[in-house]
């Protein structure tokens, strides 16, 4: 079983690092381009795990506990076979 | 007075800090490796220093907050020893929970290497006894991600609470956005914890603590650790 985890800026914290990217997108003749948010996608292996639910349930613990700074950071953890 | 230095891996700022604690301590400092949790007992001071602990691998402090060595500082810090994390120091004692808010990318995306000027917002701890409210200090930075970030509630409270310890300023004290090196909110440059035990800066004190390093103004603190903890 795999977890897939996105990590990304809580709305209203300033991400300096999109805005760049924004910029750029412009430069590049992409004038269309609103908004640049850039985040954190991790992938974890559970080669023992068989049941979903626990761990979805085990991912989101290692989210609050190291992955993801929930001062400033949201999460989300979807579990594939 | 008994001090030690954490040392992490990628830590590159504990000697110098060793060195000017043991200017004003006037005896040698001890250095504690991140995997050691055998910290002697009788310590009034750990320091955690700067640098790039883990190759802020993650993000900057994430890894050493949760190393072996950091629990243990945890535990004697709600004990009330007396804990300065400068810099790196600083990003990992947020992780780590002890203080509040975290610090984020700098606002220009770049690495800021620069004496900045900070105003002394308090007076009222172990560091920072021997400066008044008000000074100017002149103290370098070197960071890429010292823009402090809280909530408002939470910058409500450090304010309230008379803790925010430093602020990045002019050189006449004022509070302007462009004396801001990195787009911290309120030009917070340190904060201590509620106790006053625990203290985070992104300036290094001991980067101009020796008149042959060009200043002294980072050596009232030291000289305010020894004395009230002697």
């Amino acid at each position: 079983m795999k977890a897939k985890v996105h990590i990304t800026l809580k709305n209203g914290v300033l991400d300096p690092q999109g805005k760049a990217v924004e910029h750029a997108l412009h430069g590049l003749g992409f004038p269309d381009v609103g908004g640049v948010r850039q985040g954190k996608y991790i992938e974890v292996d559970l080669p023992k795990q068989k049941d979903k639910t626990q761990a979805k349930a085990d991912v989101e613990k290692m989210c609050k506990a190291l992955l993801a700074n929930t001062v400033i950071e949201n999460f989300s953890v979807e579990v594939v076979d | 007075m008994r001090a030690a230095v954490i040392v992490f891996p990628g830590s590159n700022c504990d000697r110098d800090i060793a060195v000017a604690l043991e200017q004003s301590i006037g005896k040698p400092t001890t250095m504690i490796w991140h995997q050691d949790t055998d910290i002697p007992s009788d310590l009034d001071l750990i320091v955690v220093p700067g640098g790039f602990s883990y190759g802020d691998y993650l993000r900057c402090g994430a890894m050493a907050a949760h190393s072996p060595v950091m629990r243990e500082v945890k535990r004697r810090a709600e004990k009330g020893m007396r804990v300065l994390a400068v810099c790196n120091g600083f990003q990992i004692v947020t992780e780590a929970g002890l203080l509040p808010g975290v610090l984020m990318r700098n606002r220009g995306l770049k690495y800021v290497c620069k004496d900045v000027h900070l105003r002394v917002e308090d007076s009222q701890s172990a560091f920072t006894a021997k400066y008044k409210v008000g000074d100017v200090l002149r103290i370098p930075i070197g960071h890429a991600e010292g823009n402090y970030f809280a909530d408002e509630a939470t910058l409500k409270q450090l304010e309230d609470e008379g803790r925010v310890a430093f602020r990045y300023c002019t050189t006449k004290g004022e509070i302007t956005d462009d004396a801001n090196p990195n787009g911290s909110q309120r030009n917070i440059a340190g904060v201590l914890n509620k106790a006053r035990t625990v203290l985070g800066m992104m300036p290094h004190p001991e980067r101009l603590a020796d008149k042959k390093l060009g200043g002294t103004d980072g050596r009232a603190m030291f000289e305010a650790l020894v004395e009230t903890l002697a």
